[in-house]
């Protein structure tokens, strides 16, 4: 059910919320935590809301997106309701922001939060420089970024460094976890042997190459070297841990498929496709708790030496 | 050398799961339901998790005469069919490459000879290191002749780093002389921290739950004793019948197919004191511990109850009764419904009734814990105002919709001082449990890990057949169980069971 309140306010919307409640049964219990997305109002603003939908299955939530629209307009809030079958497991405020309004966007979110329920900010797409500075940054406990999705990935991943805070996290470093697992598990096994060296190759504005790259160096103490994408694959492409019994390469050159490769041992093949974002979300909204390997990784930035674009890997 | 560590491991990476190393694992049974409407799903929804390891392989073996690609689509039909996650191509071409299909019968030497050079095959082609695991889902009786056979082809041998681990599932064995008979012929074969023993009520999420709810709260575990506890109902009810079980169900009953693993087991995890850490060594001890404190209760023909199903009507169907379902004998004593009563000689537990009750063509499908509290000891209320308050109660739902619910008094709006039972409810929500793993998954996962904190071991086993022993064998002096009629909630000696200390069944 979606129930559009054209110019109103947060205390109609509350008392809107609770009135559905009381129509439709329970239908907001059980919830964990307050999703509240931050963008531009617009068309991707949908997939957004798509996404969390789907990852309320897994955390059921209420979601508050706040859309920004026009700033040269007059000052109004467009709020629209979601229940039920169109909001997965939870319920969906949306409020569209105008004119002077869109600048304080936090005080349309404060009256809506669930009480004594943790906050997860989510910026899907261009977010703030420094997050934690925020002022719907500050009301949050998780902050969500995505560097993939910045206008200028690169730089974006040298914002998240230069501004980390406690409760920070990027999409681009969730991308990376089934790449981090398997990598690790490989070195579950023997032979066991000191790394002693490390390549990662990806694709130039890729940002989980380079935090994977990262967290290489600040985990193995070791540089570790950045090369360009081979072939064009799109994404990370591979990594390359030396070891004196011969190399263990994790590889992927079509966007989906992995190969493992280790001495002495066939080539495995592993199902490696590039995680899509409710999977992502899913998985943040797993932890609420300071990431501090995701902030040391942003620290092994610091080891990782770029080549120059040309040659095959070492 | 010092012992590896693993550089890239921490601790407090909580975001990396802990991936299978490389392994296969082999069905015996693949053609049965379980296999197909479990166990494959299960696989594959581990693999789209990306929690098996890269080149595990699957091999069924089974009678048919079946090539690799046979089989693979069968388990291609299952997984379409039934697994939890969405399909992906990519995942499935993977989890192809590794399927394995190895024709023949149990006493064919020959037919274990050709799995035993399939499994070399898998170590070289697919990188599965020698680690497999045996999964048994066949009938008992077969056990000894393939556990013979794996021991004979060599495939049971572990050496070195590599791992052999075999999968059984229920019964075990029909009383405590069958079980330890049972365990001795696996033990043989395979020693029993390689054996991992399904009780796939212990992978349910909710199940693990109790232990969160008890343990990491504070609210709960002042008042989880006989000072607050009245008793404890724990129910399992299905609302089927067992047409189509005969071969299986018949001369087992009730109280052995669900009451001695899976109730008993629930009954553990609601009694169990505080394990000192959660490693799957202390939570066997707590497990065992409890479990040796626990009696039936006497005399058995006033705290026990048995019945059998009647023809009827049921859910708007007309429904056969047990003696009329095809493949039991018309004189069948066999129980569809057991009702226990147990008490736990521990400081935390004594005086406290333990009700356990299980049976077919009940009222409807539900699995639950109610822990019902004593009465507040001096209300300050007229009468009249507190007639319809009932006892406080928190129950925790099992299956389906999985939740916990809080049963207390509350004031009836008006003028009037009136208190009435209400409920406050929390529950993991429908769609919430959609993406909560099956119980097949958790458990796979941890036979491949070699995590066994989920499984019951031999003891645990003994144990709960001397508990459940000494009331089937009153039972089979006791002639027939007493009829009922489908759809309700047993025979009328269940309600007096309870109804002689004054309490009555909760309606789940």
């Amino acid at each position: 059910m979606i129930i559009d309140m054209p110019t109103t306010n947060t205390a109609k919307v509350n008392a809107k919320i609770v009135e559905l409640r009381q129509q439709g049964g329970a239908v907001a219990l059980g919830r964990v935590l307050t999703l509240v997305i931050v963008t531009d109002d617009g068309e991707k603003t949908e997939e957004a809301i798509e996404a969390a939908n789907e990852a309320s299955r897994e955390h059921p939530c209420r979601v508050i997106v706040v859309a920004r629209g026009a700033r040269e307009a007059a000052a109004r809030l467009d709020a629209q309701i979601r229940v039920g079958g169109d909001a997965g497991a939870s319920e969906v405020v949306v409020l569209r922001l105008y004119g002077e309004l869109v600048e304080h966007g936090d005080t349309c979110v404060i009256p809506l939060l669930l009480p004594d329920a943790p906050v997860v900010a989510w910026w899907p797409f261009e977010s703030p420089d420094k997050p934690s500075e925020d002022r719907i940054g500050q009301l949050a406990h998780r902050r969500i970024t995505d560097a993939a999705t910045d206008k200028d990935p690169v730089r974006a991943l040298a914002c998240r460094r230069s501004s980390y805070s406690d409760g920070d996290t990027d999409l681009a470093w969730t991308r990376l976890t089934q790449w981090r697992a398997y990598l690790a598990a490989a070195l579950d096994l023997p032979p066991y042997e000191e790394i002693t060296g490390a390549t990662v190759s990806g694709e130039a504005d890729s940002p989980s190459t380079d935090l994977l790259a990262g967290w290489l160096a600040a985990y193995l103490k070791i540089p570790v070297r950045r090369l360009p994408p081979q072939r064009n694959a799109p994404g990370i492409n591979s990594v390359v841990l030396e070891r004196k019994s011969g190399p263990v390469e994790l590889s992927r050159l079509d966007g989906k498929v992995g190969t493992l490769r280790q001495p002495g041992q066939p080539d495995r093949r592993v199902a490696l496709a590039r995680r899509n974002v409710k999977d992502c979300l899913v998985e943040e909204l797993r932890r609420l708790d300071p990431d501090e390997i995701y902030e040391a990784t942003l620290e092994g930035l610091t080891q990782v030496e770029a080549d120059a674009p040309e040659g095959a890997p070492a | 050398m010092t012992t590896w560590q693993n550089p890239l491991r921490d601790e407090r990476d909580k975001r990396l799961p802990r991936i299978a190393g490389p392994c296969g694992l082999v069905i015996f049974g693949v053609t049965g339901d379980l296999s197909r409407k479990k166990l494959m799903p299960a696989i594959y929804d581990l693999a789209n998790r990306g929690l098996l390891p890269p080149g595990f392989a699957l091999t069924g073996f089974a009678r048919r005469d079946w090539e690799n690609e046979d089989f693979a689509q069968v388990v291609y039909d299952a997984v379409k069919e039934h697994a939890r996650t969405p399909f992906r191509q990519e995942v499935w071409d993977r989890l192809a490459e590794g399927i394995r299909f190895v024709q023949g019968t149990f006493d064919d030497d020959e037919a274990f000879d050709r799995l035993a050079q399939t499994v070399r095959e898998l170590d070289e082609e697919r990188g599965t290191g020698g680690n497999h695991a045996f999964y048994l889902s066949i009938p008992p009786a077969a056990f000894p002749v393939v556990c013979k056979q794996l021991a004979r082809s060599g495939l049971a041998n572990q050496d070195g780093e590599s791992w052999r681990r075999v999968v059984i599932e229920k019964p075990f064995g029909h009383d405590l002389e069958s079980a330890r008979e049972l365990n001795g012929i696996v033990n043989e074969v395979f020693p029993e921290e390689s054996v991992f023993r399904i009780d796939h009520y212990l992978g349910k999420e909710t199940v693990q739950n109790i232990l969160a709810l008890r343990f990491a709260n504070q609210l709960y575990e002042p008042i989880w004793n006989a000072n607050y506890v009245d008793h404890v109902q724990i129910t399992m009810a299905e609302d089927i019948g067992l047409g189509g079980r005969a071969g299986y169900y018949d001369g087992i009953g009730a109280a052995r197919d669900v009451i001695q693993n899976h109730l008993l087991q629930l009954m553990a995890f609601t009694t169990i004191e505080d394990p000192v850490s959660f490693s799957p060594q202390s939570l066997r001890t707590e497990r065992i511990k409890v479990l040796s404190a626990t009696k039936p209760a006497e005399p058995f023909g006033e705290t026990t109850a048995r019945g059998q199903y009647t023809g009827g009507w049921q859910g708007g169907k007309k429904v056969p009764g047990l003696l009329e379902e095809e493949g039991f004998p018309p004189d069948s004593t066999t129980e569809t419904f057991a009702a226990i009563t147990l008490e736990v000689n521990t400081r935390r537990w004594a005086g406290v009734p333990f009700y356990l009750r299980t049976g077919k063509r009940l009222g409807r499908r539900v699995t639950e814990i109610a822990v019902m509290f004593k009465r507040a000891p001096h209300l300050p209320f007229d009468q009249t105002s507190t007639e319809e308050l009932g006892q406080n109660a928190v129950v925790i739902r099992i299956q389906p919709d999985e939740g916990i619910t809080i049963r207390f008094g509350s004031k009836v709006p008006g003028t009037t001082m009136e208190v009435r039972d209400v409920t406050m409810d929390f529950s993991y929500g429908r769609a919430f449990t959609e993406s909560s793993p099956e119980a097949y998954e958790r458990l796979i996962l941890d036979v491949l890990l070699g995590e066994p904190s989920l499984f019951p071991v031999a003891g645990e086993i003994e144990r709960s057949w001397e508990i459940l022993d000494p009331i089937l064998d009153f039972w089979t002096k006791q002639g027939k169980p007493d009829p009922y009629a489908p759809g309700e909630w047993g025979p009328p000696s269940a309600e007096k069971m309870l109804g002689r200390t004054g309490r009555t069944w909760r309606h789940p």
